[in-house]
């Protein structure tokens, strides 16, 4: 099978490709990057002009709850939701029931994945135990099995002594260790962030601190062992100024944000929303503008959405009751446009590569770029096109935005994998190429 | 003018909505000296006090104020309904909707309950507390019982003593005493100040003696030592002794300050008997007025008719 997507601007950072060609992919791979690429016999086009092409994307922070709480998501919808955000390879924490600290449940998403096959799916196994904190994960059964990074994301590794011994136990699997900073004796039963908004509510606050004090620790140990470790959703000025500062001594630290911590503040908490509530927390506009200045200069690598999908009646709830978590998937793209690249903020080039090749450099998996040769995964994008954006729409399960009735620019408007368009699709049960449709769907 | 259909806080109340609650409290005070104790005024209506929290004094205060006007009352309590079977808020008021009452009187636990009930459900609501967020039926009397025995609210100096952290009633008074021109301060251990709170309008001062000059009230809030709290301070004897309103520590005060609590009051502790006791504290004073108060406010929220 033969395609070929005409006129589009290409960004393609991980060859600091950014201009007018055309993409030719034959079968899962990409072939050709010129110009203008005469069609071959039996070639479907896709016309691109005006649109953006770039790696698909790449989120390396996801929860798809699958298994155990396939209430709130499956693998299947989680994939569903993921090309339908522009993303085609994704790395999903190990929080599942049960824990994803053994082969066996490590080799159940990766084969749930492939039955879907719709996006690649990299599991995350955790660092502890049941990620009890307590003593060391099976790692080398689970880096045998092919887990892409080792976390216990929902929750910190609190015992130093617990957290060193894996990063010196991981030398030999050279995985990152993917770190939830929050002290939680700090956080203690902590509900927003601690400032004003905590004070005028009455929401019990969890300090920047709680998070600071962790980064720092973590900052230290990486250098104490030689790390290295990928700071998860960092929220405050004080970590990115910790990281810079790290990152200068050489220290082998990685970090990401998500969308909703570099848009939003603590003011929405003000109406009691519980898709307001997340962990980290919403913070301030002082945060905000650190985040992106972290993106600017090269502190923050990457931008990750920490899909954290819930049920409708565990999100209508009582503040303190309902569970912390914001869906991402679907946003990630839209966001990131809206709040970085329409403001200026953020220069394309730059933005694709915290999306793409920056995660997928992180984890070194083979994503995030449009080599010759490379897998055939491409998000076509309309940079311009205006929405608003509906929960009860996603292909997810989870409706928990805090985007929810937001106008936002520019979004993906078809997603390939391999080679095969997996969004939009009619049936997207049907993995299978369908290009009657796709004229009209990049109107 | 008042014309809300619920009252959740005092945060978002304008200054002429207050003097309008005050005015029309202090017609229904005459009330509660006549013999015959009761007008038709809300006859038909139904009220449903809706306590997920303990209380006496707001509950008591709610019903009879609402008996007082001829409206039906109810009362639901966890222990003795189906949210002890773990039946969601949502639910709870879904059901309570489809009974059709006319106003829901809640106290939970849960910072922002209230605007919940608010938006799922078509009935008025009045927020009788709602975890360490709002109290606006206590400010509310606060700020009538000030108003009787100043004559005014504006320019004088108010003193809030107490865990302010956790203080739902000091909260709901700070909005209330500043939309109404009055200046306040907080007194307490520095662990029990909220960050940022200077931005609402009022200062801080960590001594007691100190913080108590110059004021014409003093608001003492009920400490409580559980589980948690003893992190906050070390031990309620401390407490006590450094912020203990004490007839020997009250001399440092002004003449003519009086002295207020939303009660219960824990003797010996946040409050000296003496001083709880004396002429110049206003407590029971204040449980007078909440009932004037909250008839006021069920009359108002239901049209303010007849």
């Amino acid at each position: 099978m033969k395609i070929i997507i005409q006129g589009a601007r290409v960004i393609d950072p991980a060859n600091k490709v950014d201009g007018r060609f055309d993409l030719l992919i034959e079968g899962t791979k990409i072939m050709a990057m010129e110009r203008d690429i005469s069609p071959p016999k039996d070639t479907h086009l896709i016309n691109a002009q005006g649109k953006l092409v770039v790696p698909g994307l790449v989120d390396m922070h996801v929860h798809l709850r699958e298994p155990g709480r396939e209430d709130k998501e499956t693998i299947a919808t989680g994939c569903k939701a993921a090309v339908a955000g522009g993303v085609t390879s994704m790395a999903c924490m190990p929080n599942t029931t049960p824990v994803n600290d053994n082969k066996s449940i490590t080799n159940f998403i990766k084969c749930r994945a492939q039955e879907v096959n719709l996006a690649n799916v990299y599991p995350i196994g955790a660092i502890s135990r049941g990620s009890m904190g307590e003593e060391l994960s099976e790692m080398a059964e689970l880096h045998e099995e092919g887990v892409v990074a080792y976390s216990d994301d929902g929750k910190p590794v609190m015992n130093p002594l617990l957290m060193r011994r894996a990063l010196e136990y991981a030398q030999l699997f050279h995985l990152p260790m993917i770190s939830h900073c929050e002290d939680i004796h700090l956080s203690a039963d902590g509900l927003v962030n601690e400032g004003l908004i905590s004070t005028l509510t009455g929401l019990k606050g969890i300090p920047r601190e709680a998070e600071e004090i962790m980064v720092s620790r973590d900052i230290i140990l990486a250098k104490m062992t030689g790390g290295p470790i990928h700071i998860a959703h960092v929220s405050s000025a004080g970590s990115v100024s910790l990281i810079r500062q790290a990152k200068k001594e050489g220290i082998p630290i990685t970090a990401e944000v998500t969308p909703h911590h570099f848009s939003l503040t603590e003011e929405m908490v003000l109406h009691f929303d519980t898709n307001t509530k997340v962990n980290p927390p919403l913070r301030t506009k002082r945060d905000v503008e650190a985040l992106i200045e972290g993106l600017r200069d090269g502190t923050i690598d990457a931008i990750a959405s920490d899909h954290a999908p819930h049920t409708l009646a565990e999100k209508e709830q009582e503040y303190n009751l309902a569970p912390f978590g914001i869906v991402g998937l679907e946003t990630l793209l839209a966001v990131s446009l809206t709040n970085l690249y329409h403001t200026k903020k953020l220069d394309l080039n730059t933005l694709i590569a915290k999306l793409s090749y920056n995660p997928a450099q992180i984890l070194k998996i083979p994503a995030g770029t449009l080599s010759i040769g490379a897998k055939a995964d491409i998000c076509i994008i309309d940079p311009e096109k205006k929405f608003v954006v509906i929960g009860s729409q996603f292909y997810s399960k989870g409706e928990n935005t805090p985007f929810q009735g937001q106008k936002l620019i520019g979004t993906p408007i078809m997603t390939l994998r391999a080679g095969k368009i997996v969004f939009p699709l009619d049936d997207p049960d049907e993995a299978a190429g369908n290009f009657n449709n796709f004229s009209s769907s990049l109107r | 003018m008042f014309k809300r259909k619920d009252l959740l806080g005092i945060q978002d109340l304008q200054r002429e909505e207050i003097s309008t609650i005050l005015d029309t409290a202090e017609s229904f005070k005459e009330i509660l000296t006549r013999p015959i104790k009761k007008v038709p005024t809300l006859r038909g209506k139904t009220v449903i006090n809706f306590f997920h929290e303990p209380s006496t004094r707001t509950r008591i205060s709610f019903e009879i104020a609402a008996k007082r006007l001829s409206a039906d009352t109810i009362n639901i309590s966890p222990s003795t309904s189906s949210l002890i079977k773990g039946e969601s808020l949502k639910d709870m008021a879904k059901t309570l909707e489809a009974m059709n009452p006319d106003i829901i009187v809640i106290r939970h636990s849960a910072p922002g309950a209230p605007h919940f009930l608010a938006q799922v459900a078509k009935f008025s609501v009045i927020n009788a507390g709602d975890g360490a967020h709002e109290h606006p039926t206590q400010a509310l009397v606060d700020l009538l019982t000030i108003k009787e025995h100043k004559g005014k609210i504006k320019g004088l100096q108010i003193a809030i003593v107490g865990d302010i952290l956790h203080s739902r009633v000091a909260r709901s008074n700070i909005f209330a005493l500043g939309k109404m021109g009055a200046k306040v301060r907080l007194i307490g251990p520095p662990t029990l100040i909220p960050p940022f709170i200077e931005q609402m309008g009022v200062s801080v001062e960590p001594l007691l003696e100190k913080g108590i000059r110059d004021c014409d009230v003093i608001m003492l809030l009920r400490i409580q030592l559980e589980r948690q709290k003893r992190v906050f301070f070390p031990s309620i004897r401390e407490y006590a002794r450094l912020y203990g309103l004490t007839p020997d520590k009250l001399s440092k005060a002004q003449e003519g300050v009086l002295i207020m609590h939303p009660g219960p009051i824990n003797r010996g502790v946040e409050i000296d008997p003496r001083v709880a006791d004396a002429p110049i504290s206003l407590i029971l004073d204040q449980v007078t007025n909440g009932i004037a108060v909250r008839m006021a406010l069920l009359y108002l929220i239901l049209g303010g008719k007849r």
